[in-house]
């Protein structure tokens, strides 16, 4: 089952490469995984994106609460939560198709940011599925490029990370 | 007053009681070894090779409960650490490895003797740090001996690069520490402990299985009591031994590939399962699918929340230091009154006595070549079960532990997470550095002693009185036991062919060599071997090569799927 998992840690040199390194070494999935500095400049906040059965997912849990440099860890499919991605796609946009993607993009409330006379490039949010959702909708040869954050994540309501 | 980033390290060591430092100077390191020679508190022993740098501080820490401290210089210096930093780690030693860097300024541009020592040992230490400024270095070193001894203990490396070793700045060693995210849990769930209370009283083939955790954590004596007062069986990991005393009638012997047949049989059939400080690994349970098709009740004890339902789902989880836990578990027990059924408990012990009577461990005594395991049974008379026995990997690490029986904890040192060749010598002089007048042997065989022989330079230097027992069946034993099982007798490079004269070897190093042929003067060998109080003795047997190790369960087979002699 697919998993999303918040992590706060210390803002070291080092602290990514510990948990990039605890999932190559123990073989688990990584389908995404975003890091950035909070509020709190002495801390990142990572999302991770992952699957597997119950008993690995625990283990995951687990070997992310054991790193020296984890302060805390959430998994966030465990309650209500609201997951976001950007991407940026890059379409061909000439001729008949400069409308058709003006009004794809639209569709799916995506702003163009950048025009060129042969492309626009679109900028998406939403849950990951939209933005699949999206790139299928789009004619597939007029996709000249994209980039995805992959997921983040955060709890509804009262169901806050923080130290 | 400011010091320097080398004063400020050695002054670190002397507020944390640090008495010996095994290391190998080199570039990255001079400043560092120009202030050990300046002054005395804290000893530094010269090892022949990075590697045993490791290892000696490894066993200095197994056999005392003190954290064992290397010092390296950078790049290859650390690299020929790395073995040693995976073999602590995989056993949970608390280590601390210092390692020379190149300067700050020079990192990350392929220097001399550069690696990225961090990103190197990041998976085989608890944590490693990288100290970029003087005035952190204290403070990093504070943490490192707090996160290597506490929670469950492993090695934590600081590498210090060397412009930092000449930086000034004032010196403050913290008296204490708290790191907000490092909070190792201490006490066990009192309601899990009720939990496991209940399940042990009404337990009618009850077990008891611990490992390496009840050294680590000094709860021999809880154990023992427990033991005693509920009247179970109990059986010990390879590195659980001598966590209770193996003369006591209610143990049942190691357990797993090589253990006995009463204690995987017990394993097997138990009804109420309390696992402490152990982690149901591979080499212990065998087959966790087969393991499962008999029904049990499993309690675990264990300091280390991610050791718990890894391999073996449990009934009941208990994290905490294992000898508060078992102290709760004694006070409930003894609260409760009410002890465990008398009349299963008893068919219970007649069932295992039936299985004990199998004499799994049993060898032809009237070999007219020297048997490996009549040596070890020897050793153990000679030396009256009371010395320190360190092992290398193979068989006669396997016959060391069934066949020396450990009444103390903290006696039997051995590799027995990463299963490493070669930790033998430097183990016994780690162990005799920490153990001045206590009787030390290595237990090893003529293919693991080759590894790191070139210790025997270090112990003459330092006057170690080691006893070499080397079990010299020119073969790498085990793989040969293998090789024999399971792959037709295809010998493939298992053979040790061109061995050195290991008496001519053990005189060329200045020491003591004896060669052993006859039974008969195996014991006579060994009596003088240990009168001699002042020499290194290196005891060449000569054993029988085609000796294998008895029971075993195959890789991938159940508990109870033992090959039996």
């Amino acid at each position: 089952m697919r998993h999303i998992i918040s992590v706060l840690l210390e803002n070291e040199a080092g602290a990514l490469s510990r948990v990039a390194g605890l999932f190559s070494a123990r073989g688990y999935n990584i389908e995404s995984l975003t890091v950035a500095p909070t509020e709190d400049e002495t801390l990142s906040r990572m999302t991770i994106v992952t699957s597997g059965s119950d008993d690995i997912i625990e283990q995951i849990n687990k070997q992310l609460n054991k790193l020296v440099d984890v302060v805390k860890v959430v998994d966030l499919s465990e309650g209500d939560h609201i997951e976001r991605e950007l991407m940026l796609v890059k379409l061909r946009a000439i001729g008949k198709d400069r409308e058709e993607m003006k009004r794809m993009a639209d569709i799916f409330r995506g702003r163009i940011i950048d025009v060129t006379d042969k492309d626009y490039t679109v900028e998406l949010t939403g849950p990951g599925s939209k933005l699949d959702a999206f790139l299928k909708a789009i004619d597939q040869s007029a996709i000249l490029e994209t980039v995805r954050t992959g997921a983040s994540g955060i709890g509804r309501g009262d169901r806050i990370l923080k130290v | 007053m400011q010091l320097s980033g080398a004063e400020i390290v050695v002054r670190c060591l002397q507020e944390e009681g640090i008495d010996h430092v095994f290391g190998y100077p080199g570039g990255a390191v001079l400043f560092l070894y120009d202030e050990l020679f300046k002054q005395d508190k804290v000893k530094h022993v010269l090892v022949r090779h990075e590697q045993a740098a490791v290892h000696a501080a490894d066993a200095y820490a197994r056999s005392t409960e003190k954290v064992g401290v290397a010092l390296v210089t950078s790049g290859p210096g650390v690299t020929n650490a790395i073995t040693g930093i995976a073999t602590a780690y995989m056993d949970s030693i608390p280590m601390v490895i210092l390692t020379g860097q190149v300067p700050t300024h020079a990192i990350g541009e392929d220097a001399f003797q550069e690696c990225d020592t961090v990103g190197i040992t990041r998976p085989c230490v608890k944590h490693n740090f990288l100290v970029k400024d003087v005035r952190d270095l204290a403070l990093t070193i504070k943490k490192a001996f707090y996160i290597a001894s506490t929670g469950r203990p492993g090695p934590v490396v600081v590498d210090i690069p060397k412009d930092i070793t000449t930086h000034k700045t004032e010196f403050e060693y913290p008296k204490s520490i708290t790191m907000r995210s490092y909070n190792p849990v201490v006490k066990g769930h009192a309601g899990q402990i009720k939990r496991a209370v209940k399940l042990l009283l009404e337990a009618k083939r009850p077990m008891i299985y611990t490992g390496g955790g009840v050294i680590l954590g000094n709860a021999s004596a809880e154990l023992a009591q427990l033991v005693k007062m509920l009247g179970f069986p109990c059986t010990n990991t390879l590195m659980g031994l001598g966590g209770f005393p193996s003369t006591d009638r209610h143990f049942l012997g190691m357990l797993g590939m090589h253990g006995t047949y009463e204690a995987n049989m017990a394993m097997q059939h138990c009804d109420v399962l309390l696992a402490v400080g152990a982690r149901f690994d591979d080499r212990v349970i065998g087959n966790p699918k087969h393991f499962f098709e008999q029904p049990r009740q499993i309690v675990h004890v264990d300091i280390d929340p991610a050791s718990i339902s890894k391999r073996v789902k449990v009934d009941v989880p208990v994290v905490g230091n294992v000898r508060d836990v078992l102290k709760e578990l004694i006070r409930q027990i003894e609260a409760a009154r009410g002890g465990p059924d008398k009349e299963s408990l008893k068919s219970w012990w007649s069932q295992i006595e039936q299985w004990r009577g199998r004499d799994c461990l049993k060898y032809d005594r009237a070999s007219a070549i020297i048997k490996p395991q009549f040596v070890i049974e020897k050793l153990y008379q000679v030396t009256k079960g009371d010395a320190f026995i360190t092992s290398d990997v193979g068989q006669h690490q396997m016959w060391a532990a069934q066949f020396y029986k450990f009444d103390k904890p903290r006696r039997w040192i051995n590799s027995g997470g990463l299963g490493t060749m070669g930790v033998g010598l430097p183990y016994a002089m780690g162990v005799q550095m920490a153990n001045p007048k206590a009787t030390v042997a290595c237990v090893t065989g003529e293919a693991s002693i080759q590894m790191c022989i070139q210790e025997l330079s270090t112990c003459k230097q330092y006057r170690l009185p080691l006893k070499l027992v080397n079990l010299n069946n020119r073969y790498m034993g085990m793989v040969r036991q293998w090789q024999e099982f399971f792959h037709g007798n295809r010998y493939s490079e298992s053979y040790m062919d061109a061995l050195p004269d290991f008496v001519k070897l053990a005189e060329a190093y200045g020491h003591v060599g004896m060669r052993v042929e006859k039974p008969a003067d195996v014991e006579p060998a060994l009596k003088e071997a240990f009168a001699r109080k002042k020499d290194l003795v290196f005891l060449d047997f000569i054993t029988d090569q085609t000796e294998n190790v008895f029971p075993m369960v195959p890789g991938g087979k159940g508990l109870s799927e033992m090959i039996l002699v």
